[in-house]
Formats: C-alpha cells, sequence, structure tokens
C-alpha cells in the first residue's frame, strides 16, 4: 500500500449534475455526470493548498473503467460500481433514477469506487485509470485503443465453449480452493440479497408503526379542546407523538447507508467469481491444450511404426482405397513434429500462465478478504450504533410523553 | 385485613399483576373501605342439545351484613349479564351503566368461541361487575346481589318475576315514541353541554380505538418481518470465519427485540385497546342516558303543556306534575353526579393507561 495512488492524491466525487444530450443514435436523453475532484497531497503540512483539477464523468463511463480494469487485471478482485438500478427498495424510497436521494447515494457509491482502485496496490499504477481522473477529453478513444474488448469477447467465446463442452474441472488438481471459492462467492451473494430484501421489508413496517403514531397527534390536540384539566397534558402529548413519528425518516435514511454497504459487497461476490472463472477458463484452455499435444504425439506414433491404435476416418479409407507412399508419410510426420514442438512449448508458457495466475490471484484474494471481514465488521459495528441511537430517540420521547400523560 | 389478603390469593388463572391492582384501587372508593371484591374466570363450554354456550365463574367475597355469607361462588352466562344490565337501566334510568362486551365481533376473522374471544369477553365482564361493585349506587341494587349469589335455578325463577313481556314491550313503545318527538326544548344548559361534549368524544375516542388498533397491526407485520431477519445473519455465519462471531452476536440481539416487541404488543392488547375499547362503548351509553334524561322530561313538558291547555283536573294533573317534577329533578340530579364521577373515572383510567403504554415503549426501547 505504500506506493498507492491514493496516499498521494485526494479524490473526490463531490457534485452531481442532471444534463441532457443527444445519444448514440441521436435521440435526446437525461442523465445524470458526476464531477470528480482530484488534487495532490504532497505540500499540505506546509500549509499550501495545491491546486483542485477537476472533469466531469457520466455513469456510463466508469462502467466502461471497469470493464476495462476486469479485463486487463482478471486475476484481480476488481471494486464493484454501486448499482445500476435502484434496487431492495421499500415503498418510500423510489425507484427512480433520477431521485436526487438515489444521485446522492450513487454518487458516494461511485466516490468509495475510485478511492478502492486508487488504494489497490496494482490497480491503481494503471495509466488507464489515471487518465480518467485526470484527462477530460478523449479519455474514450484511449481506453478503446487499449483493445481491451477483445479480451472481452476472447473470455465470452471461451466460456461459451467451455459451457458447450460441459466442462468440469472436477480432476484437476490445485482447483480446490477456487471451487471453494466458488461456493463461497456464491453463498455470499444469496445470503446478502436476502438479508436485503428483509431489511427492506422490516424498514417499511417499522416505518409504518412510526407513522401511525402521528395520528395520536392529531386526535389528542383535537380531543384535548373539549377537555378542561386533561387539556394541556393532552396537547402535549400529542406534540411528542408528532416528534415520534417524524423521527423515523432520518433513522431510516441512516440505515440506507448501512444497506450500501452491504450491497458492495453483494456485487464485490459477483467480482470474486470472476477471477473464479477466469481459472477454470485458464485450466480448461490448459487441459485442451495438453489433449491436443497428446493425440498428437500419438498420431506421430502410429504413422512412424505403422501401427493404427486409435480410428481415425483418414487411416480407414487409407487402408481401404491404398497406402501411402513413404514420401508423404515422411512428410506428415515432420509436419506433425514440429507441430508438437510447438505444442510442448505452448503448454509451458500456459503452465507458467497458470502457476502465475494462481499465485498472483490468490494474493488478491486474500487482501480482497482481510478487505472484507475488516469492512463488514465496521458496518455491523455501526448499524448496531444506529439502533442504539434509536432506541435512545425513542426513550426520549417516550419519557417525555409519560410525564404528559401523567399530568392528565 | 383478610380480605385484602385473599384478593392476592384467589382465581390463580386470572393474571393479576400489580398495575391491574393498583388499576382496580383506582375507583373512586379507598382500598380498606371496599367490601366487595368479584373475579369473573373460568370459562367453561357446556352443549346442549340446542345450543352451545359459555359459561363464567362468578367469585365474591364480602363483609356486608346484608350479604348472609361471606364468599359466593356462581356460574353465570352471558345472557345472565345482559339480564343484570338491563334490570340496572330500569330501575336507575339517568345512572351511567357500565358497558358489557358486544354480543358479536364484527370485524376480522375472530371465531365466536375462540379463546382469544372468550378471554376478552371474560376481562370485559369482570370489569363490568367491579364498576358496578364501586359505583356508590349501583352495588347497592338488589338485582345485582341476586346476580351475584343465587344459584342458576334460583336466578331463572327471579327473572321470570317483574313486569312481563307486553309491559316492556309497552315501555319501549313509549320511549320510541317520545324520541320521535324530538328533542327536548327546555334542556338545561348544563345537559347541552354536556351533550356537546359526548358527541365530541365519542367520535374522538372512536378514531383512538381505530389508531390503537391500526398501530398493534403494525407492529404485528414488523414482528413477523423481523423473525425473518434474525436468522439470516445465523446463516450468513456459517459461511465465515472472521466476522462469525460479530453476526452471531447481531442475529441474537435480533431476536431479543424481537421478543421486546412481543412484549410491546401484549401491553398495547392487554391494557390501551380494552380501555379504549370500553369508553368507546361508555359514548354510546351516556348518548343512551342522556336521551333517557330527555324523555324524562319530555313527558314532564308534555304534561305541564296539557295543563296549560285543560282548565279542569287542575288537582289531578297537578298531583301528575309535581310527581313529574320530582321524577324529573331527580333524574337530573342522579344523572349530573355520576356524570362528575365518570369524568372523574375518565381521567383517571386515561391517565392511566396511556401512561402505562408509554412506559411499556419505555421498557420496549430500554431493552
Amino acid at each position: 500500500m505504500e506506493d498507492c495512488l491514493a496516499k498521494k492524491m485526494e479524490i473526490t466525487v463531490s457534485e452531481a449534475e442532471k444534463r441532457t444530450g443527444r445519444n448514440a443514435v441521436n435521440m435526446q436523453e437525461t442523465y445524470t455526470a458526476y464531477l470528480i475532484e482530484t488534487r495532490a497531497v504532497e505540500s499540505q503540512s506546509e500549509g499550501q493548498c495545491a491546486p483542485v483539477d477537476s472533469l466531469w464523468r457520466r455513469y456510463s463511463e466508469f462502467e466502461l473503467l471497469r470493464n476495462y480494469l476486469s479485463a486487463t487485471y482478471p486475476h484481480i478482485v476488481v471494486p464493484p460500481l454501486p448499482e445500476k438500478r435502484a434496487d431492495f427498495v421499500w415503498h418510500k424510497l423510489s425507484a427512480d433514477n433520477m431521485d436526487p436521494d438515489f444521485v446522492e447515494r450513487r454518487r458516494i457509491g461511485l466516490e468509495n469506487f475510485l478511492l478502492r482502485v486508487a488504494s489497490h496496490p496494482v490497480l491503481c499504477q494503471d495509466k488507464i485509470f489515471y487518465s480518467f481522473l485526470t484527462q477530460e477529453g478523449g479519455w474514450k478513444e484511449i481506453v478503446n485503443e487499449t483493445g481491451f474488448q477483445l479480451k472481452v469477447i476472447t473470455v465470452i467465446v471461451c466460456l461459451m465453449t467451455a459451457v458447450t463442452q460441459k466442462y468440469s474441472n472436477k480432476h484437476l488438481s490445485g482447483c480446490l480452493r477456487f471451487t471453494e471459492l466458488k461456493h463461497y462467492s456464491d453463498e455470499l451473494q444469496s445470503v446478502i440479497s436476502h438479508l436485503l430484501r428483509v431489511r427492506a421489508r422490516v424498514a417499511d413496517r417499522l416505518y409504518g408503526v412510526y407513522k401511525v403514531h402521528g395520528n395520536y397527534g392529531r386526535v389528542f390536540s383535537e380531543w384535548s379542546a373539549i377537555e378542561k384539566e386533561m387539556g394541556d397534558g393532552l396537547q402535549s402529548a400529542g406534540h411528542h407523538m408528532d416528534v415520534y413519528a417524524a423521527s423515523i425518516d432520518d433513522i431510516l435514511e441512516e440505515e440506507e447507508h448501512y444497506a450500501d454497504q452491504l450491497k458492495e459487497y453483494l456485487f464485490y461476490a459477483e467480482a470474486l467469481r470472476a477471477v473464479c472463472r477466469k481459472h477454470e477458463l485458464m485450466q480448461y484452455d490448459l487441459e485442451m491444450a495438453a489433449q491436443d499435444l497428446t493425440s498428437k504425439k500419438q498420431q506421430c506414433e502410429e504413422l512412424a511404426t505403422g501401427t493404427v491404435r486409435t480410428f481415425s476416418l483418414k487411416g480407414m479409407t487409407s487402408k481401404l482405397f491404398g497406402q501411402e507412399t513413404p514420401e508423404q508419410r515422411e512428410a506428415k510426420i515432420k509436419v506433425l513434429e514440429e507441430q508438437i514442438q510447438e505444442g510442448e512449448e505452448q503448454l509451458k508458457s500456459k503452465n507458467l500462465e497458470g502457476r502465475d495466475f494462481v499465485k498472483s490471484a490468490w494474493a488478491d484474494i486474500e487482501r480482497f478478504k482481510e478487505q472484507k471481514n475488516h469492512d463488514l465488521k465496521e458496518a455491523l459495528i455501526s448499524y448496531a450504533v444506529m439502533q442504539i441511537s434509536m432506541c435512545k430517540k425513542g426513550i426520549q420521547v417516550w419519557t417525555n410523553a409519560k410525564e404528559c400523560f401523567s399530568k392528565m | 385485613d383478610t380480605s385484602l389478603a385473599e384478593v392476592n390469593s384467589f382465581s390463580p388463572s386470572m393474571p393479576i399483576s400489580p398495575s391491574s391492582m393498583i388499576n382496580q384501587y383506582k375507583f373512586e372508593d379507598e382500598p380498606e373501605l371496599r367490601d366487595l371484591f368479584i373475579t369473573v374466570d373460568d370459562p367453561e363450554s357446556h352443549i346442549t342439545a340446542i345450543e352451545t354456550f359459555i359459561t363464567y365463574r362468578v367469585v365474591t367475597k364480602t363483609s356486608r351484613g346484608e350479604f348472609d355469607s361471606s364468599e359466593y361462588e356462581v356460574r353465570r352466562r352471558y345472557q345472565d349479564f345482559l339480564w343484570l344490565k338491563s334490570k340496572l337501566e330500569e330501575a336507575h334510568p339517568t345512572l351511567i351503566i357500565p358497558p358489557l362486551p358486544e354480543k358479536f365481533i364484527m370485524k376480522g376473522m375472530v371465531e365466536r368461541f375462540s379463546d382469544e374471544f372468550i378471554e376478552t369477553r371474560r376481562k370485559a365482564l369482570h370489569k363490568f361487575l367491579n364498576r358496578i361493585a364501586d359505583h356508590p349506587t349501583l352495588t347497592f341494587n338488589e338485582d345485582f346481589k341476586i346476580f351475584l349469589t343465587a344459584q342458576a335455578w334460583e336466578l331463572s325463577s327471579h327473572k321470570k318475576q317483574g313486569p312481563g313481556l307486553l309491559s316492556r314491550m309497552g315501555q319501549t313503545v313509549r320511549a320510541v315514541a317520545s324520541s320521535v318527538r324530538g328533542g327536548v326544548k327546555n334542556r338545561p344548559e348544563m345537559f347541552i353541554e354536556i351533550n356537546d361534549y359526548v358527541e365530541t368524544f365519542s367520535q374522538k375516542i372512536n378514531v383512538l380505538d381505530k389508531i390503537a388498533h391500526r398501530i398493534y397491526k403494525e407492529e404485528r407485520e414488523y414482528f413477523n418481518e423481523m423473525k425473518e431477519y434474525g436468522p439470516i445473519h445465523t446463516l450468513w455465519s456459517a459461511s465465515e470465519e472472521d466476522i462469525a462471531d460479530s453476526l452471531k452476536g447481531v442475529a441474537s440481539c435480533i431476536d431479543k427485540c424481537c421478543k421486546a416487541t412481543e412484549k410491546r404488543m401484549a401491553g398495547l392488547s392487554e391494557n390501551l385497546l380494552p380501555i379504549l375499547h370500553e369508553y368507546v362503548l361508555y359514548s354510546e351509553i351516556l348518548m343512551g342516558v342522556l336521551k333517557r334524561r330527555d324523555q324524562i322530561q319530555g313527558e314532564l313538558d308534555s304534561k305541564v303543556d296539557a295543563l296549560a291547555n285543560k282548565k279542569t283536573e287542575k288537582d289531578l294533573f297537578s298531583e301528575e306534575i309535581g310527581k313529574l317534577e320530582d321524577k324529573v329533578e331527580c333524574a337530573n340530579n342522579a344523572l349530573k353526579a355520576d356524570w362528575d364521577r365518570w369524568k372523574q373515572n375518565m381521567q383517571c383510567d386515561m391517565r392511566s393507561t396511556f401512561t402505562n403504554m408509554a412506559e411499556n415503549n419505555l421498557h420496549y426501547y430500554e431493552e
């Protein structure tokens, strides 16, 4: 973490603005742009403030950056972006992307994303990331020039091939860790999304309980009008009921931040799975290459010794329609031997690649685990603190109400 | 004082909490002056060829001289309570007779004989008898005494006495006729005020009753969701190592919150909801009492009018009018005194019940 960008540069996503423009098919659209501000950290001790650089980016550009990072660093658990559309809403929260509360929470999420990338020992050194933060115009072109989309397509093709071949990695060694990791990320994803769903429902119900108490306020006030001795007590108790009912809004807003923290790790689970998938694909690639090599070696041997051990159509047809000439056979053997040579070299380098991948991936996974444990623990603690503060507010309101009631 | 000690020890099936005891004692008589203690408990169902019904055990302990014994135990059914109420209304038309629980529950899917329904009714019947016992006039009513002490067959034969069905119907017809004649012209100022108050009060108490029920319902739904919330954390902790303990901790806290919510709901249903409901019924009773008072005055007024029109038979009429005037004056006084008493009680009840609710909520948050 010594050289990471976050230490040298202050990064904030400070504002969000609604914009209208024309999209790719020349239709008018509304979107939100976010202001990224950066400032060098060096000379703060002398009381000087370095100048602030700033530029505007929209969500789709963040997505582009993340896709680039995922494709370029497949062994890294790349930090996730905040959700594209509002999910896990309870009835008061709006599912509208233009809603100011949603935009605000997204702004915080985007800032968090940038900070996470900037504090990652590997990712922070990426030039494209740096230009994302500092270069206003022409950044998109630069990203596309890296040709990372090709990598993405390659991955997808590989994935589809592996799926159609019903590839399973049960028999490969060194995969137990990754299998376990994949299970873990599945479990994490399912448990967090369940939790968020239930939390949203609980929040909804809690909102109902608090708000209905507000009705007390109105009725008490009306009732106090016809009472003589009870009037004052009723009236002031009614006021406290109003306070109680109003307090839930702030409480639930704070809880949304907690939900966002959990959501980040929900999306992180997806990033974990991506690393596992990459590993699977590499293993698949390796195995296919090894199989290919073995079959070529076999072919070579058969041609050389004239024995047929494996069935091949060519072999059968040549048997039926006449043998090859010795010259033809020699030529074939030579070609095969070249291919075998190439194949062996490729296999070697793929093996090396694979081992490197596992090593660096596992290092990042360990880093991720520590970060996750730390962050989740803090999130849980802050949730507990929120609950305590909610109860304290409740105690205060009801103590006051009780006093008013006893004076009736 | 042995009677006090006995209050604490009998009826193990009825939950006597300190606060409910205090509630009982908040009636205007001091504890030491109370000489009549009544409990209603032990509902039992009886099945005959024609019907099924529930009887409740009514236990009375008293040190009063006019009672032959100091302890009585009888079984009564809802019909018997209805009978008692109507006798009391007959005997004291302008006194505020406490409300009985309703015959049927309209709202919700409460079965006629579900445990919840029976328990709510039992508590209300218990309240009913105790309110009568604490009323300075009603407590000495003869029918009340018979209700508390007579065996089943004695009660049936006593019920058959008194004005027959036809004469009772006649009374009802006269009552309806007089109310149809419209509002009373000379209603005294005081009763106009009371009338206005009761109208507004009735509105407000009905709304409060609805609000309280709604809060109960929301709390119940909240509780149902919370029940699911805790176990998820436990499930999660199974996949984690480092944070497993924290997650388990959160799960157990959430479960504790669930229990606290249950307590809060119980507090509502035991305390606030029954009292609000009782006062909803009371407001209807008050309207009825005011009408009856108006009726009595109406009789007087119509006779006075008749006198003004007839010159002869003055003496006869004067006597009648004199009687009626007395009657009206009695009725008015009785009502006024009872009204004051009722208001005091209401204030007391409201105060204590809302304070109780606030305290409940306090405990909920403290836990």
